[in-house]
């Protein structure tokens, strides 16, 4: 297990990159673009042959929550700035989208679009000051502004506040972002933004700021030595990630039709948009969509059919499954699917 | 109005609160000091101390006062167990091993909570009759309740307990040398292993007794530990991450700020205090206020 000279270096490393053959790094990349449209043909196809509600509903959250972890894996896996205190931008996604179309008419596509822009710039002000703490540090600082926020907005009788908002009945229509009873449009807009979300890691894997934000996570000293600008990679980082954590949020507002600050804001949230990618690898392009294949599905299932109401089981299961998987495979089960060191030269 | 005695009386609670937020953070920060893992259980091992004092309370009609060492001996089986079964292995991950801590101890944080929902239900409990029970005493105009004077006193002798333990005695010496350099350690004959495990002994002993304590005056129930644990990693941030002495000021600190954000703003905000002035330290002081690593 332990890493030797003699071992070929990691694919993904910065390294594998450039000497080891350009060609087959292009080749790998092609290969995985190519994988990803089939795999988004495919679940675009899955609606056909379901007309579960309840299966439907475990699909959008399970999509929901690969774009979720993709985008907090562009900030924690990539950049290697761990935040557990996400729940915040998926709240400012939430509450923009519903306040504007509730307070003020707003359609939601623009909601989305202005909570994402809100949260990237509320990314922007905090990693200001708090990119300065390091490890544990900034963690704990990021679930403490989190949790901040959360008890403001549940004193905010404007914005509901421990009461939460309904989202009022609207005729149907995709302007409105209702679809009466059916759930196959949120389906393919909630695919579409996972898409959108592993497309932006893919096209970040091979730019600039995906070789800078990976050596600041491996070594900030040596990065800043070398002329990376650390501080605005981290900040690049934060804001992107927040925009999308953001989208997500006002989507599952529009979703569920109701919010309140427990259920956009609170800290366990947080750490269920962190766990997929924990679970498939974290910095990893395919580990966040594989650990939410794995994990939503799971927890629901367990919910309905072990976990009855306030039992406990569900939560036994699901704490067992993550200490197990992440104690056996603390590099994600993503590593599960490439090919062995040695055998990926070809 | 603020009066001089009701001020005297907010600042006396929140000291007294603020020391069993210190005993309640203390065993965290030790454990950090000792291996730089954070325990994202925490709060659930002060949860299992409060349901086992109850435990003893029902069963055998044991005082909360009485039950503090069992407790004590039980939390610190558990914490060398958890440190030997789980945690161990989390440090023995090549890569992620950051994720692998937080992640394996937040597992088994959530596997504790789904047990004591399902075998103790999520009820709320109290401990109906205990000697200290709901005795104050009277300090001139200021009402002291028992539970908590008590409480406060014990944390200050566990404080002081444990500086002996570490400034004094051969196990101090190798928690000392272990936190320096843990590697470096073997060559003078000492395990690393072990002095890992005794240190998550000793770090859940001490949340042991802060759960015991707290049991006598506090509802108990399977989701008891978050708002606790939450309050635990701020005051250990802000003493410090791994400073004995950084956690008791910052757990006093944090109980005064609590107590007067209380009168101040709404006492719905009073948590915004706190978080506040934690953000505040930390953006001048990004390694807590006794923090040197």
């Amino acid at each position: 297990m332990a890493p030797r000279l003699s071992d070929p270096a990691p694919i993904d490393a910065i390294s594998g990159s450039a000497p080891v053959g350009g060609s087959a790094f292009r080749r790998r990349r092609r290969g995985e673009f190519v994988a990803a449209a089939a795999i988004l043909l495919a679940a675009a196809a899955l609606p056909l042959g379901i007309d579960s509600v309840y299966v439907e509903n475990i699909l959008v959250l399970t999509l929901m929550y690969a774009a979720l972890s993709q985008s907090w894996n562009i900030l924690c896996g990539y950049c290697g700035q761990i935040s557990l205190g996400h729940a915040l931008y998926f709240g400012i996604g939430a509450y923009a989208t519903t306040l504007l179309l509730v307070k003020f008419g707003i359609p939601p596509w623009f909601g989305f679009v202005a909570g994402g822009i809100l949260a990237a710039l509320v990314a922007l002000a905090l990693g200001y000051p708090c990119f300065r703490l390091k490890g544990h540090y900034y963690t704990i600082a990021t679930i403490v502004i989190a949790e901040i926020a959360s008890i403001l907005v549940l004193n905010w009788p404007w914005a509901g506040a421990a009461m939460g908002i309904q989202i009022p009945y609207a005729q149907p229509s995709w302007l409105a972002f209702q679809f009466g009873r059916s759930k196959i449009p949120y389906f393919y807009f909630v695919l579409a933004l996972a898409a959108v979300t592993w497309l932006a890691t893919w096209l970040i894997e091979d730019s600039k700021w995906g070789y800078w934000w990976r050596a600041v996570k491996d070594d900030p000293d040596a990065a800043e030595s070398l002329g990376v600008v650390v501080f605005r990679s981290k900040m690049a980082a934060a804001a992107l990630s927040a925009f999308f954590t953001a989208v997500a949020g006002g989507f599952y507002a529009e979703f569920v039709s109701y919010i309140d600050p427990d259920s956009v804001m609170n800290l366990q949230l947080s750490l269920l948009m962190a766990l997929p990618a924990v679970l498939g690898g974290i910095g990893t392009l395919w580990g966040p969509a594989l650990g939410a294949a794995i994990i939503v599905p799971l927890s629901e299932l367990t919910r309905s059919y072990i976990g009855g109401s306030g039992k406990g089981t569900d939560l036994i299961v699901y704490g067992a499954l993550v200490m197990v998987i992440v104690l056996l495979r603390p590099e994600g089960l993503a590593s599960l699917l490439r090919r062995r060191p040695g055998a990926a030269v070809p | 109005m603020l009066t001089a005695s009701s001020i005297a009386q907010i600042m006396v609670s929140g000291l007294l609160t603020g020391l069993i937020y210190a005993l309640v953070a203390v065993g965290l920060s030790l454990i950090f000091g000792l291996m730089n893992v954070v325990n994202f259980a925490h709060g659930e091992f002060l949860m299992l101390a409060m349901y086992a004092t109850f435990g003893l309370a029902l069963g055998l009609a044991l005082d909360p006062l009485v039950a503090v060492p069992i407790v004590m001996a039980a939390l610190f089986v558990f914490g060398a167990a958890v440190y030997l079964g789980i945690v161990s292995y989390a440090m023995r991950a090549r890569v992620n091993s950051g994720m692998v801590q937080i992640f394996s101890t937040f597992g088994l944080a959530i596997l504790l909570r789904g047990l004591a929902q399902y075998f103790l239900t999520p009820n709320y409990r109290s401990i109906a009759h205990s000697w200290l029970g709901s005795r104050t005493f009277a300090l001139g105009p200021i009402y002291v309740p028992a539970p908590q004077l008590v409480g406060a006193l014990i944390s200050i002798a566990a404080f002081f307990a444990l500086w002996l333990l570490i400034t004094r005695t051969d196990f101090g010496k190798a928690i000392e040398a272990t936190r320096e350099d843990a590697d470096a350690v073997a060559l003078v004959g000492i395990s690393k292993n072990r002095v890992f495990a005794l240190g998550w002994g000793l770090g859940a002993m001490l949340v042991g007794l802060a759960g015991a304590i707290l049991a006598s005056f506090y509802y108990i129930y399977p989701n008891v530990g978050g708002p606790f644990a939450l309050i635990a990693y701020v005051t250990v941030a802000l003493g410090g991450f791994g400073s004995v002495f950084g956690a008791l000021a910052a757990g006093v600190i944090v109980g005064l700020v609590e107590a007067l954000t209380a009168v101040i703003l709404p006492s719905d905000l009073k948590e915004v205090g706190v978080y506040a002035v934690y953000l505040a330290v930390v953006l001048f002081r990004p390694r807590g206020l006794f923090g040197s690593i």
